[in-house]
């Protein structure tokens, strides 16, 4: 029985019990529904509820747990020695599911019976055969343990899932039994559809703040990989990325965290003050009709995807860039040599920033009191007067937050410098030559043929998760900067 | 409520007119909300406006230092002469006119900054004070003019917004008369404070009228008997009664005067 099946079966249960327990609480108020103490559709819910609520629980958590107790039982069995040379155990264990899901497979296209795929002592050219002619894709040879782990895999996995459904399918019904039995018209079944309502968000809460932590921890431990293959001194205070296949690589964040930050920092440059700008003109100095044209205008730039102004860096900034910079160019000054530069990819950057900073900031200096206004006004200073020393003061924790918002933004954008920032690792200052930044890096050293083994490869994750930490503190920092001193000024 | 009236003395002496309105209407879109007032407002006098909510007298106050202007869809006419020139002429610089007419705001409104700034805003805006020392003086000046000199003279350097509201409104006061305004406009000053603040806000009103000519909007009556010497009585956008303060509130000319200090209409 698939799982759809199992889960339609619990619907169907948990859409019984509902009319049942409904049908049941009207019946003790003898047809009277406001002799309940609650409306009669929370009894039904309360049915339902406690039916479906612990066998679902129940179901994810078998499925969860089910496949590490059958990984770790075959593991077990498989013996060292059929642990070839440079391979692991983690290795043979893909093997050992992949020969599992070629049986399931081949007897799902009918080259074999199901008998023969148990058969302890089948022979194993013949089984290869029939795997590959039901299309099965396998990497090597079958061996006889391999045969072994994946026949006990199936049978483990097999009834596993059987005395899942009937776990689950008993939870389901002792549930809504329990729940019938306790329809009365004396029972607070909306107190108890409330507590249900109650872990419900909690759950979607969890879930956003448990995915977090997944993220974190599954990040942290490709690079504790990484750094078992590679020296931690070289990453952190190395001062060469050169990543090489072969071996022997250096692999020093530094370089790129170099380049991260100065395109970031020419990012800011250009977004903060023309989206600051934009913001105190949209909320100080427009009027409702310019405002409700321009606003939206500002943030269709937010809706464009990074992609989008990749393109446009790679096709207009950049050449014009070289066309006024480089050689021959307008300025005459031949100093960009190609369109790929920091200096390119900061502006797109900032430019795509600049709807961030200014949405952010119009909202928060909207946020000031208009008294604040009436007050310097009142004692005679000039608008911009009051923008300067009042509004913007009154408003700068929370447009710091936004810039450093926006700052983390800017560190983790792939797309623009993947097309617009080169791919040359070094410190240089200067603005016009080609740089590359972390989340470059990580997608190339994801894409194209990898092997998971080795560091050039692993890097991208203790990149990812440097990135990532990086982000959080600025985030965190932006977060208490506006803790304080919205303190100070309320 | 009538005894208030003997503790302020009544000696009104024939002063300066410090500001006339001739004919003033105020719209608000589509709504009259200011229907032709008539006012003179006399120098180194307090000058209380009466009335029920809505009536119009924070809208006319408001007119009378052009804070009015901010508001796009409000549209003024009549003259409003200052000193006999029209505040309202374009070659008057609305800036330039609000320093010489302060204002008071209902709700306390320190800027987010120290008490010391707050003080010295003014001044640093219209470059009042030559050197350090002289801004110093003249916000030590202030401060004592808005009787809180004594309260606060030892945490110049703390937050404006961590005073109590009545220490607030008083550094507001003390903030508005630093920039040695000639009329100070009050918007119901008293309406966000507890009762001792504001007999220390009404005393302080009091002795502001050595030096300035003050307005004040308020909607308590025994207010306007306490600080003021002229009371206009505003009703549905109309100035219906004006003169001096005993008169209004003992022997009211209007019948809907005589109606609202009773209390029947409100």
């Amino acid at each position: 029985m698939a799982l759809s099946w199992l889960l339609l079966i619990l619907l169907a249960l948990a859409v019984i019990g509902y009319f049942a327990g409904r049908t049941r609480a009207l019946a003790s108020a003898e047809g009277d529904a406001r002799a309940l103490h609650s409306l009669p559709s929370y009894y039904g819910y309360n049915v339902a509820l406690t039916a479906l609520v612990p066998a679902l629980g129940l179901l994810i958590l078998w499925l969860l747990a089910q496949p590490l107790i059958v990984d770790k039982t075959v593991s077990g069995m498989i013996p060292d020695t059929a642990i070839t040379e440079g391979s692991d155990r983690g290795l043979v264990m893909s093997e050992v599911r992949r020969v599992a899901y070629g049986l399931d497979g081949a007897i799902a296209a009918g080259t074999l019976s199901d008998a023969q795929a148990r058969n302890a002592s089948a022979d194993i050219e013949g089984l290869t055969q029939s795997l590959k002619d039901a299309g099965q894709v396998l990497t090597q040879d079958i061996s006889k343990p391999i045969l072994m782990a994946a026949q006990k895999y199936r049978s483990m996995t097999a009834a596993g899932s059987t005395a899942m459904q009937v776990v689950v399918l008993l939870a389901a019904l002792l549930g809504a039994a329990f729940a019938y039995v306790r329809t009365h018209k004396e029972f607070r079944a909306r107190n108890v559809v409330e507590q249900g309502v109650l872990a419900l968000l909690l759950l979607a809460a969890s879930i956003a703040i448990l995915t977090t932590v997944g993220i974190v921890l599954s990040m942290l431990f490709e690079t504790m990989n990484f750094f078992q293959l590679h020296s931690w001194k070289d990453f952190f205070f190395g001062s060469t990325w050169a990543p090489n296949f072969r071996g022997g690589s250096e692999l020093s964040i530094l370089p790129l965290l170099w380049g991260t930050l100065y395109i970031s920092l020419i990012a800011l440059l250009v977004a903060v003050p023309i989206g600051l700008f934009a913001a105190i003109y949209l909320s100080e100095y427009a009027t409702g009709v310019t405002r409700s044209i321009a606003k939206p205008l500002l943030e269709i730039l937010a809706g464009i995807p990074t992609i989008v102004y990749g393109l446009f860096a790679l096709l207009t900034v950049g050449p014009a860039l070289v066309s006024l910079f480089g050689d021959g160019g307008a300025l005459g000054l031949g100093w960009m040599a190609s369109s790929n530069a920091v200096l390119t990819a900061g502006l797109v950057m900032g430019i795509m920033l600049i709807p961030f900073v200014s949405s952010l900031s119009d909202d928060i200096i909207n946020a000031v009191p208009q008294s604040m206004r009436d007050g310097s006004l009142g004692l005679g200073a000039t608008k911009s007067e009051t923008v300067r020393q009042v509004v913007l003061p009154a408003a700068l924790p929370g447009i710091v937050g936004a810039i450093l918002l926006a700052a983390s933004r800017a560190i983790g954008e792939t797309m623009i410098v993947v097309m617009a920032a080169g791919a040359i690792a070094k410190f240089s200052g200067n603005p016009f030559e080609a740089m590359t930044t972390i989340t470059t890096r990580i997608v190339s050293q994801l894409t194209g043929d990898t092997d998971f083994a080795s560091p050039e490869t692993l890097v991208a994750f203790a990149l990812g998760l440097t990135l990532f930490i990086i982000t959080l503190g600025l985030n965190i920092f932006a977060l208490y900067i506006v803790r304080k001193y919205r303190e100070q000024y309320e | 409520m009538m005894n208030d009236m003997t503790r302020v003395e009544r000696t009104v002496d024939s002063k300066a007119i410090k500001i006339a309105a001739n004919n003033v209407q105020v719209h608000y879109g589509d709504t009259h909300a200011i229907k032709d007032v008539n006012v003179e407002i006399e120098d180194k006098t307090v000058t209380a406006f009466i009335g029920p909510s809505g009536c119009g007298k924070s809208t006319f106050l408001r007119c009378l230092n052009r804070m009015n202007d901010t508001i796009d869809i409000c549209r003024v006419t009549g003259d409003i002469l200052l000193d006999g020139e029209d505040i309202y002429d374009k070659r008057v610089d609305p800036v330039q006119l609000r320093a010489k007419v302060g204002m008071v705001f209902q709700k306390p409104n320190p800027f987010p900054k120290s008490i010391y700034d707050n003080v010295a805003y003014g001044p640093r805006i219209h470059g009042l004070a030559k050197n350090k020392a002289e801004l110093d003086e003249l916000v030590e000046k202030s401060l004592r003019r808005g009787a809180i000199w004594e309260e606060v003279k030892d945490r110049l350097d703390a937050p404006g917004t961590g005073l109590s509201g009545g220490q607030q409104q008083r550094l507001c006061i003390a903030r508005a008369v630093a920039t040695e305004p000639e009329v100070l406009l009050m918007d119901e000053p008293c309406s966000a404070l507890d009762p001792i603040a504001t007999a220390q806000v009404e005393e302080l009103i009091d002795d502001l009228r050595k030096r300035y000519s003050v307005v004040i909007v308020t909607h308590s009556m025994q207010q306007a008997a306490r600080v003021s010497q002229k009371t206009a009585f505003f009703h549905l956008g109309n100035l219906v009664e004006f003169g001096e303060t005993g008169q209004i509130f003992t022997n009211p000319e209007d019948p809907r005067t005589e109606s609202y200090i009773t209390g029947r209409i409100g």
